[in-house]
């Protein structure tokens, strides 16, 4: 039972790249994309967490109880910042093929090819 | 490939590395029980050493600033890579648009209490962005969380269905100088560090007492420049897409 | 000294939104030189940082969070000679692109330099930070950058395409680093490399520490384009505008390299030890298969930019045999080498970019003879084959021959013969696409009329050929090419490279100065000397690739004469080949997930 976040991970880090290979829907890559991130999220939060703690803010309660780990609260927050702006620009460029190819099918980019 | 020949070797290959990151995942310390002395080092002695009472906030603007500044800078490239992709064809369409006069572009079915309960959300979004913001030492939040939460304020507009008027709020020009001006405040306040201490990031203003909203040095200052950017990456990153969608397809929206 | 250890990625950090924020309204003089003026700044910088280092590398501990025995939580910029010069290399490159783009673009926004800036700052601070998750930050900063620039001729249809496909690759890459860095920090609680490594030390590997050094190397591998995860880069380099093929192809691909290079010395060279042989195994095998298939893909191109494309593939694979042995020779032999070639790579990238210039093509068969037109850039072209070739006495040579050396003291030899074969394949492209544009020599029909033409492409969107090149544009390459001869010439420049290489490669040294802060005592290390076989090899190589160019240009009546079953045999074989690199995402990401997943399952049965 104590897995289960991890191989939440797991599963989600592979869906995301089933998306990736098997979209006709350039927009559906680049969400399967977000699900591949997730996994990361979960990875990251499940390792720092202590049962029974409390989250590491000190405003109201005793400096010396059971808190979380902080350090993977930050690193998942800048996890966060980079998916959502690469995620943006990765859109924007889904928005302008769609103006120049006609299509979102990665099919049907056929221009770069040997 | 076609696309079966694709399909079957990835029905291979995704197991298999699934198969690898269990095997990774499976040496992890037990669900709950973790010991990792960073994390308990910097519980224990942060709130003494800078007198902020969130941690996390803490961590992400004064210890570990050099990343937060790299994740600004991410931020930051993206958006600019957004406005270079999105605007140059935009102008284009732009003159045509402005050539058939200027229109309230609305949603067609924005009912009367919609567009009332959008304009009360406005001034308690851009309220309780700005309090994450300034309270991200004492409190969870902080630059990044309440920037977004202030950037939502303009799009209400939107949600009331005056789209134009969101425009004229929060204008390109007046989004990209928050932009650039939050990233560079951002290393201005490090490189204060570095003249006044000698080392870049360096927290080097009064601690004050922990609790109170002038606390933590540099840390509410550092909020806000990452607060500022947020708010107008974000806000420029939605007008441009939404430019895309509302102006170039003659605006009409159901 | 040491305070400047941040400046080097503060000043384009500083820079960069000035010019974005003017780009609009700034004068077009301003706007580049106050982007040079800042490249140029950085390199100065780091050149100090390396020359600091070079007597004691030091860290630079940022916020003032110095370690306490050895635990540390703030994020050190460890600086040492190889970072450091890397990062100076980067900058200098960039600083080159950014003078070459001053007469390429007819018109740019800010934006362009913004971006180059910040390209820079993302790979100055990943070659200076000491951190872990400072660096795949960083690896991410560089990567956003670089999609941006990728796809900044957005009024053609195909760099959205490369953009796009190098996008979702890169970012996939970099998913699995996240997950490598947490697994990390659960086992060892740090984040600092040093402190990683000195907690793992001790101990033999354990299936997660395999499968984050899998997870970790296979990212990192991905920037570097190794075979199978190498298929967005022919796309990028297609489509982005010259200046940024120059970085992509001079640095950026090599940083991958070099992260391996650090993450393996510095984190898992403790516990990997004891099987250090099978290890060896596995990269080398990975190297060999990237550097033929670069080579021969190389071969087969028409379209100058992707054929280049290819080549630093094939380089790439090169460098991870020399990774792959493990050794501080093959370490210095990879950086030496990696100078020269990305030095050659960048000025042959804006020799094509003068050809796109003047003749808005660049296909190789619709140039035959018109480059008579530019004949300087003729020269430049043929001394950077030669430089490919690594020919005697050139720095590729120097850096090929240390290769060697450390190939034969591994036990490798018969990698000299990869290698040889690699130089001759992809310089004798080279050599060919100058005689064919050049001299006209060759048919000037391609043998292939099913394979691509390559795109008609435009500098801008508003002039089509030119009738004469901006002197500017030619001088650039020529320092460039120039610096990568004679640079290994330089008294006592390789051997520093060796010593540089040695300490590098010292797992217990770089925690003692970088945790400890303590001096170390450096042994004596002997560096190498020329021998006369490696002239032998390098004779090879240039007669191997001027073989190559000739049957390249005159081989079809041959190729004519040749029994049916075997040309038709190789010709469905090769034809798949290039099938393969179809464009398409999906199987791009197929063939990912199968490299990851191989690499994991061999890593985890054979590095027990």
């Amino acid at each position: 039972m104590s897995f289960l976040p991890y191989a939440a991970a797991a599963w989600l880090f592979l869906v995301g790249l089933w998306g990736v290979v098997s979209s006709t829907n350039l927009v559906r890559a680049v969400l399967s994309l977000t699900v591949v991130q997730s996994s990361t999220y979960l990875v990251l939060l499940g390792i720092g967490f202590r049962s029974g703690a409390k989250a590491p803010v000190v405003a109201d309660i005793p400096q010396s109880s059971r808190l979380v780990d902080p350090v993977v609260q930050v690193l998942v927050l800048t996890d966060v910042v980079i998916e959502a702006t690469v995620t943006a620009l990765l859109l924007a460029l889904v928005v302008q093929a769609h103006k120049r190819f006609g299509s979102l099918d990665p099919a049907d980019l056929r221009i770069l090819r040997d | 490939m076609t696309r079966r020949a694709r399909l079957a070797l990835f029905a291979l290959a995704g197991p298999a590395f699934a198969a690898v990151l269990v095997i990774g995942l499976h040496g992890l310390p037990t669900f709950g029980d973790y010991h990792g002395v960073y994390g308990l080092l910097v519980n224990r002695i942060e709130p003494r050493l800078r007198h902020a009472t969130d941690i996390v906030t803490a961590l992400n603007f004064d210890i570990r600033a050099f990343d937060t500044l790299g994740e600004e800078f991410i931020l930051f490239t993206s958006v600019s890579g957004v406005a270079l992709l999105l605007r140059r064809l935009r102008v284009a369409d732009e003159h045509a648009e402005r050539s058939r006069g200027t229109e309230d572009h609305r949603f067609a079915g924005a009912s009367a209490g919609v567009r009332m309960s959008s304009l009360l959300l406005i001034p308690l979004l851009i309220a309780l962005g700005g309090y994450v913001v300034l309270h991200g030492a004492l409190t969870p939040g902080g630059g990044f969380q309440g920037g977004v939460v202030m950037a939502a304020g303009p799009l209400a507009v939107l949600v009331a269905g005056r789209y134009l008027i969101m425009k004229h709020l929060a204008p390109e020009w007046l989004l990209e100088a928050a932009d650039s001006a939050g990233a560079a405040g951002y290393v201005l306040m490090g490189v204060g560090g570095l003249i006044f201490t000698g080392v870049l990031l360096k927290n080097f203003l009064p601690l004050g007492t922990p609790g109170e909203l002038l606390s933590a040095g540099m840390m509410p200052l550092n909020s806000i420049a990452v607060g500022l950017e947020v708010t107008g990456a974000f806000l420029l990153v939605w007008t441009e897409f939404l430019d895309q969608a509302l102006i170039t397809t003659g605006g009409e929206e159901g | 000294m040491s305070s400047l250890s941040a400046l080097p990625v503060v000043v384009p950090f500083l820079a960069g939104p000035l010019l974005v924020a003017t780009g609009s309204f700034a004068p077009r003089w301003l706007e580049d030189g106050t982007a040079v003026l800042a490249a140029i700044s950085v390199c100065a910088l780091c050149v100090l940082l390396a020359v600091h280092a070079a007597t004691e590398p030091f860290a630079y501990w940022l916020g003032g969070y110095r370690p306490h025995h050895g635990v540390a939580i703030g994020i050190s910029l460890s600086i040492d000679p190889l970072g450091a010069g890397l990062g100076a290399f980067a900058a200098l490159l960039v600083s080159a692109a950014l003078v070459y783009s001053i007469h390429y673009f007819d018109a740019v926004k800010g934006l362009f330099h913004g971006l180059m800036l910040l390209f820079m700052a993302g790979m100055v601070g990943f070659c200076l930070t000491g951190d872990l998750f400072d660096l795949v930050v960083f690896f991410e900063l560089m990567s956003a950058a670089a999609f941006a620039l990728t796809a900044y001729r957005i009024e053609e249809r195909a760099p959205l395409q490369g953009a796009i496909n190098f996008a979702i690759t890169n970012s996939i890459g970099g998913y699995g680093m996240f997950i490598g860095v947490a697994l990390l920090y659960a086992r060892t609680g740090a984040l600092n490399m040093a402190q990683i490594g000195a907690a793992l030390g001790g101990h033999q590997a354990d299936p997660l520490v395999i499968v984050a050094m899998v997870l970790l190397i296979v990212g990192f591998l991905t920037k570097a384009a190794a075979v199978p995860l190498h298929f967005w880069l022919a796309d990028a380099h297609a489509v982005a505008p010259v200046p940024v093929c120059v970085l992509f192809s001079g640095v950026m691909v090599e940083l991958g390299i070099y992260a391996v290079a650090r993450l393996y010395w510095v984190i898992f060279s403790g516990p990997m030890g004891a099987s250090a042989p099978t290890l060896r195994a596995i990269l080398i095998t990975l190297g060999v298969v990237t550097a033929l298939l670069g080579a021969l893909m190389c071969a087969m191109q028409r379209h100058i930019k992707r054929l280049l494309a290819f080549s630093t593939i094939s380089h790439v694979g090169m460098f991870i045999c020399g990774l792959g042995l493990l050794s501080a020779k093959a370490l210095a032999g990879i950086g030496v080498y990696l100078v020269g070639h990305g030095l050659t790579k960048g000025a042959l990238f804006m020799c094509a970019g003068v050809l796109l210039h003047r003749f808005a093509t660049i296909d190789e068969y619709d140039l035959h003879g018109r480059g008579r037109a530019v004949p300087v850039v003729g020269v430049l072209m043929a001394a950077g084959a030669l430089l490919l070739t690594a020919a005697p006495g050139l720095t590729t040579y120097f850096g090929k021959s240390l290769l060697e050396a450390a190939a034969s003291d591994g036990g490798y030899g018969w990698l000299i013969a990869v290698f040889i074969v690699v130089s001759a394949v992809t310089g004798g492209a080279v050599l060919r696409i100058t005689g064919r544009v050049f001299l006209g020599w060759g048919p000037n029909e391609g043998p292939d009329p099913g394979q691509a033409r390559a795109a008609a492409e435009r500098v801008d969107e508003t002039r089509g050929e030119r009738d004469r090149t901006p002197i500017l544009m030619v001088i650039v390459p020529a320092v460039l090419l120039v610096v990568a001869a004679v640079l290994g010439l330089v008294p006592d420049a390789v051997p520093a490279i060796e010593r540089d290489a040695a300490r590098f490669v010292d797992h217990g040294a770089y925690a003692r100065w970088v945790l400890h802060g303590l001096p170390v005592a450096w042994a004596h290390v002997a560096t190498s000397h020329e021998q006369p076989v490696d002239v032998l090899y390098s004779v090879l190589a240039v007669a191997g690739a001027v073989g190559t160019a000739a049957l390249g240009l005159f081989g079809r009546p041959l190729r004519e004469g040749l029994p049916a079953r075997l040309t038709g045999a190789s010709r469905s074989a090769l034809h798949s080949l290039r099938r393969l690199h179809s464009g398409h995402i999906g199987d791009y990401i197929a063939w990912w997930t199968a490299g990851a997943a191989t690499l994991g399952l061999v890593c985890l049965v054979g590095l027990r």
